[in-house]
């Protein structure tokens, strides 16, 4: 066992943590949250107040 | 729950944060961009010679100067998520949107995993270097897909500004080792005597070989306008921050071809894995070396993470607008990111980075790119025919329409050409996905999408309608 070896160990590991990060943050979000606000972004919200084209 | 749109006239809604500036538009596309100077490009000078790789680097920056240009105009005016998928669904139609989406996923997706490849061979050299021998890549190519999307996942402000400075850095590199060679610090001097020995050794055709590899200097350049619905002014961030990023690569492209072609024999080029380290290691000095190394890895890294943030994107906009499950259009109600789409898409990448071999994955990376460009030409003529100059505000208008147009369609020929020279069966299998992908649209998927609501660009109605 030498130093790679334990970085190897450690890849993995950190690489659970960022997985089992995702998986419960996106499961804890959709049973929280309804899923109508979730999906409620529109394309033209923001061009439509920010952005008007005028000439 | 911070930042929710809520007024009085309208429903709640959630939407993505609004929170970038021309820099991180920069960093966005040089960031998907530069990895390509560290590795890939030289390949074009296995194929036709010094020569040939000098003439790609230039014909491959002339065409993507093109593609900045006309995709400045377009994205300064069609400012949402989705880039060129928005183009297309607002200027051409909707099967070319839901193509052109798919071009743009496969392609990021594609090239992240060949990143997250390339990190697991970087670090199989050095491990090798230090002698340990059979490190096992699967680890780290996972952890770096794995760290890139939690960091998407928590905000994009901060997995830009993460861009900004590792791609500074990495360019710096470039800069640094250009500079160093300049003033002294290699122990061999700069050789371009096989430029007048051997200008052109396989020819003419040589060259025409060389272009498909030409486009890794610049591939991606393209994806800064995924972040049009996160710039705090789209009109005036995405032309900068495009431009800006083009004059970025092809000075570095210049300054890497230069450097790696005097340092290193041709011979020995074309089949590098990592050039510029070479180039580094060839001058003998520690400091560079460990400075090119670090420039490698941060690119690799910057390039992965930009691919995430991109394809994300894509995909969430389709889902918005029913192209694909409604289920992928959300938004986090906290991170405000496109927190589904950047899950689903892990796996994806997982697969082809663990399963696939790092040429097969570059290529139909390519592909995906070059049928994306080719939609920009007819994209560009459309959008100048349906919607002149007076009729509609641009933040940025190109110069010479129609010719940068016409160069970028000839160009894409060539480039096409040049890759189904030396990969037409993968070529001929790309374009039978994207019909049987479009057969399934057309028949099957196109009844969900919400046909009304898709068209949200508050413009007059186009002449000739």
């Amino acid at each position: 066992m030498d130093i790679w070896n334990f970085l190897e160990y450690g890849a993995w590991a950190l690489s659970v943590i960022f997985g089992a990060f995702l998986l419960i943050d996106l499961i804890r979000v959709d049973t929280t949250y309804d899923n109508d606000l979730l999906t409620s972004s529109r394309e033209g919200e923001i061009e439509a107040t920010q952005e008007r084209h005028t000439i | 729950m911070a930042n929710i749109t809520n007024d009085a006239a309208k429903p709640e809604r959630l939407q993505l944060l609004r929170v970038l500036g021309p820099a991180h538009v920069w960093a966005l596309g040089v960031g998907i961009v530069l990895v390509g100077e560290y590795m890939g490009w030289n390949f074009a000078v296995g194929k036709g010679g010094m020569i040939a790789g000098l003439v790609a680097c230039w014909v491959a920056g002339l065409l993507y100067t093109c593609v900045a240009m006309i995709d400045s105009e377009v994205t300064s005016t069609v400012a949402a998520a989705g880039g060129q998928y928005a183009q297309a669904k607002h200027i051409v139609g909707p099967l070319m949107a839901f193509n052109v989406g798919l071009f743009l996923v496969m392609a990021y997706t594609m090239l992240e995993a060949a990143n997250a490849i390339t990190v697991g061979f970087l670090l199989d050299t050095v491990a090798g270097m230090t002698g340990h021998s059979g490190l096992h890549q699967q680890p780290f190519i996972v952890l770096a897909i794995m760290f890139l999307a939690w960091l998407n996942y928590r905000g994009v402000l901060a997995t830009l500004t993460f861009n900004l400075v590792i791609v500074a850095v990495a360019f710096t590199a470039i800069c640094v080792l250009f500079f160093a060679i300049q003033f002294g610090a290699s122990n061999v001097p700069l050789d371009f005597s096989a430029v007048t020995e051997e200008p052109l050794p396989y020819g003419w055709l040589g060259i025409v070989a060389s272009l498909h590899f030409g486009l890794w200097y610049y591939l991606g350049i393209e994806g800064t306008c995924q972040a049009a619905e996160e710039v705090r002014s789209p009109a005036r961030s995405l032309p900068y921050g495009t431009m800006a990023g083009i004059m970025t690569l092809l000075i570095a492209a210049t300054l890497t071809w230069y450097m790696c072609s005097g340092l290193i024999p041709w011979e020995y080029l074309g089949q590098a894995g990592t050039p510029l380290f070479d180039a580094a290691r060839v001058t003998g000095n520690v400091w560079l070396m460990v400075l090119l190394f670090i420039g490698t890895i941060f690119a690799t890294l910057a390039s992965a993470n930009g691919c995430i943030n991109d394809a994300s994107r894509a995909w969430f906009s389709m889902g918005r607008d029913r192209y694909l499950p409604s289920w992928f259009g959300a938004v986090h109600p906290v991170y405000r990111t496109p927190y589904r789409s950047i899950v689903f898409l892990v796996p994806i990448a997982l697969i082809f980075a663990l399963g696939a071999p790092l040429d097969q994955v570059v290529t139909f990376s390519i592909l995906s790119g070059l049928l994306g460009y080719t939609f920009m030409t007819f994209n560009m003529v459309m959008f100048r025919r349906k919607w002149p100059l007076d009729t509609i505000k641009r933040g940025y208008v190109h110069p010479f329409h129609p010719l940068p147009t016409i160069i970028l369609l000839i160009l894409c020929s060539s480039a096409f050409f040049a890759v189904f020279l030396g990969y037409g069966t993968q070529l001929i299998a790309m374009m039978c996905f994207y019909i049987i992908a479009s057969l399934w649209f057309h028949f099957r998927r196109y009844q969900y999408v919400r046909r009304g609501d898709q068209f949200t660009m508050p413009w007059p109605r186009p002449q000739g309608y």
